[in-house]
């Protein structure tokens, strides 16, 4: 009888199968409980036992989404016709409005700020990277380094002076302020990652193309690019995925007009105390993207979030 | 002399390629696509960071902009070394830092270990399992705190439904014995995956040949496992702790929002206890002395860490 000594039998295969499971359907109860928090009443959100069945609505959806503030339902029928999706299920279901809600703007501004310093960041990380892997720049390894190096410092440690500087130019509380901030935080990832894609781009194809006649620009942009094209990809969506979720320096640095999600969504309020379904119908919208994105990413995972100092 | 660094660079750069160039020449083009990165983290990083150096000696205070600035010199350091309350949140942060890194290494490698057993559907269990680290700290800590609630939380019906404990009578975030836990849970269940994944991939860089050979001389499975699994993956495991450490020694957002360093002060970690002297009580000065010291910790220990795990790889 052959065997493989490192192929495990059937039975390991099951037994290691179950644990993982295990673990996984464990993990994943927190996310599930998020997600169908989103789609409670209050009361349901917060009754005991915690209930697994319940009537799904899209209360908390609304009191997220609502720029409106509190009013009577007497106040209401004098409103006339509602004009948005919510006001309709407001009045269709009756339900209670906690008051405003500035979800919407927090949302917007963390794409604009998520996406706006993703393309800053592949732009001039993919501009350094190409250096860093093509040509002998002087004190290569150092610089290289120096980049990784702004990784290790925790936000807070720099907050204040980023804080006084950004007073002084302008750019306290503002969306370029926070793109030019979240660009420097991931810059290091993006280069790093970068740099490991396009190291594996031989160099033949742009010397071939030199010898074609193609200037420099033209070989980078015509022959490495399109090649770099799903590593870019991929780095970009870290790089959106972190500034996604940073949290220190959005609440530090921004109260109002540039604030991002993550330090909005915990703030939500309901009529008592905090709104746990207008949190996690927040939570779910804010987490959705990035659970797509996982998923995309599954092969270049590692990668991603060591810098590429571990490649599968 | 004019022979710059660059120059030398442009003479090594091979011939085929540096004959060809027209329009602009590679030691430009070097230039040109490196220097808005370097500017961009010069005037980002270390520029705030030598002012915060400089702030350091001062007794400034960011809310009482008309005040006149003194240089105090090495007070603030003094300060801050022989305060006890600062000793404590150290405390706080080596407890959090070996309980999540002890906890995220058993676990993430017993998890890499039995998915390295090539069951079926393995890669769908893995990207679920992966998902809590990829999620906004932030956000995932508020909605734990509804997760941890005594009467109303999954958390406290799962335990009692498990051990059959009164859930009202225990609250992981309220209890001062507690909370530290509170964090540690969330912690090892938003970052073992990371663990998981370094793991995983240091156990599949492992040739099949080694354990055939083994296999050849008789060794027990037991014998392998600790002298061909263990040594192999040892390496990716300290990187993997080197990574977690560094990130749970600045971990920020999922403790203000799971326990804001309360009940009283025992969950106050490093950061926390910044930001509050920074942004609550004003003290710049002071707080930049504690984020300079901070600073200069985290990288002496991570340079010591990194010339060891530098030894192991060589091994």
């Amino acid at each position: 009888m052959s065997y493989s000594v490192t192929e495990p039998s059937a039975r390991q295969k099951w037994f290691a199968g179950i644990l993982v499971v295990f673990y996984a359907v464990v993990t994943i109860m927190p996310l599930l409980w998020i997600i169908t928090t989103g789609f409670k009443s209050p009361s349901d959100a917060i009754a005991y036992p915690p209930k697994v069945v319940f009537n799904p609505t899209l209360e908390g959806y609304v009191n997220l989404f609502t720029t409106r503030t509190r009013v009577s339902p007497e106040t209401l029928a004098e409103m006339g016709e509602p004009t948005t999706w919510y006001e309709r299920l407001v009045r269709k279901d009756g339900l209670v409005i906690a008051g405003p809600s500035r979800f919407g703007e927090r949302f917007t501004n963390s794409v604009i700020i998520g996406f706006g310093s993703t393309v800053l960041c592949i732009v001039l990380g993919t501009a350094a990277a190409y250096a860093f892997s093509r040509f002998k720049v002087p004190l290569k390894d150092d610089l290289l380094f120096f980049i990784l190096s702004t990784r290790m410092m925790p936000p807070i440690a720099v907050a204040i002076p980023i804080f006084l500087m950004f007073r002084q130019l302008g750019l306290s509380d503002t969306h370029l302020g926070m793109i030019l901030l979240y660009t420097a935080v991931n810059l290091s990832l993006s280069v790093w990652l970068l740099k490991g894609f396009i190291d594996e781009i031989p160099v033949e194809y742009e010397e071939a193309a030199l010898i074609d006649g193609y200037t420099r620009f033209q070989a980078f942009y015509k022959v490495v690019l399109p090649q770099a094209a799903t590593g870019i990809a991929s780095t970009a969506i870290f790089c959106l995925i972190f500034a996604w979720n940073e949290y220190a320096f959005a609440v530090l640095l921004t109260s109002g007009t540039a604030q991002t999600a993550p330090p909005f969504i915990p703030t939500i309020i309901g009529v008592s105390g905090q709104d746990w379904p207008a949190v996690a119908a927040g939570a779910t919208l804010f987490l959705v993207p990035v659970m797509v994105f996982t998923i995309v990413l599954r092969k270049h995972l590692l990668r991603g979030i060591t810098f590429g100092a571990v490649r599968k | 002399m004019s022979d710059t660094p660059m120059d030398r660079a442009a003479r090594a750069t091979p011939p085929v390629i540096a004959r060809r160039i027209r329009g602009l020449s590679d030691r430009s083009i070097a230039w040109l696509f490196v220097a808005p990165s370097i500017i961009l983290l010069l005037a980002v990083n270390i520029f705030p960071l030598i002012w915060t150096v400089r702030l350091s000696f001062t007794n400034f205070r960011v809310n009482r902009p008309n005040a006149a600035v003194e240089f105090i010199g090495l007070q603030n350091y003094r300060r801050i070394l022989t305060d006890g309350d600062i000793w404590l949140t150290m405390q706080a942060t080596a407890h959090f830092l070996i309980w999540t890194i002890v906890l995220q290494v058993l676990i993430g490698f017993s998890l890499a270990y039995l998915i390295n057993k090539k069951f079926r559907g393995n890669d769908l269990w893995t990207t679920i399992i992966v998902l809590p680290m990829m999620l906004s700290p932030a956000v995932v800590g508020n909605f734990w705190t509804f997760l941890y609630q005594p009467q109303i939380g999954l958390f406290n019906y799962a335990v009692s439904f498990l051990t059959g404990v009164d859930p009202s009578s225990f609250s992981m975030i309220g209890s001062v014995n507690l909370a530290p836990w509170a964090i540690i849970i969330v912690d090892t269940w938003m970052w073992t995956p990371f663990v998981m994944l370094i793991c995983l991939a240091g156990l599949r860089s492992i040739p099949d040949s080694i354990y055939e050979a083994a296999e050849c001389d008789r060794a027990s499975k037991w014998r392998q496992f600790w002298t061909i699994t263990i040594p192999m993956v040892l390496p990716f495991l300290m990187l993997a702790i080197l990574f977690r450490g560094i990130e749970n020694f600045k971990m920020f957002d999922l403790v203000v929002q799971l326990t804001g360093g309360g009940p009283g002060s025992t969950t106050e970690l490093t950061s926390i206890n910044l930001k509050r002297e920074a942004f609550e009580k004003w003290r710049t000065g002071y707080a930049s002395a504690y984020a300079v010291i901070l600073f200069v910790t985290v990288f002496g220990l991570a340079s010591i860490y990194v010339k060891a795990l530098n030894k192991v790889k060589q091994r």
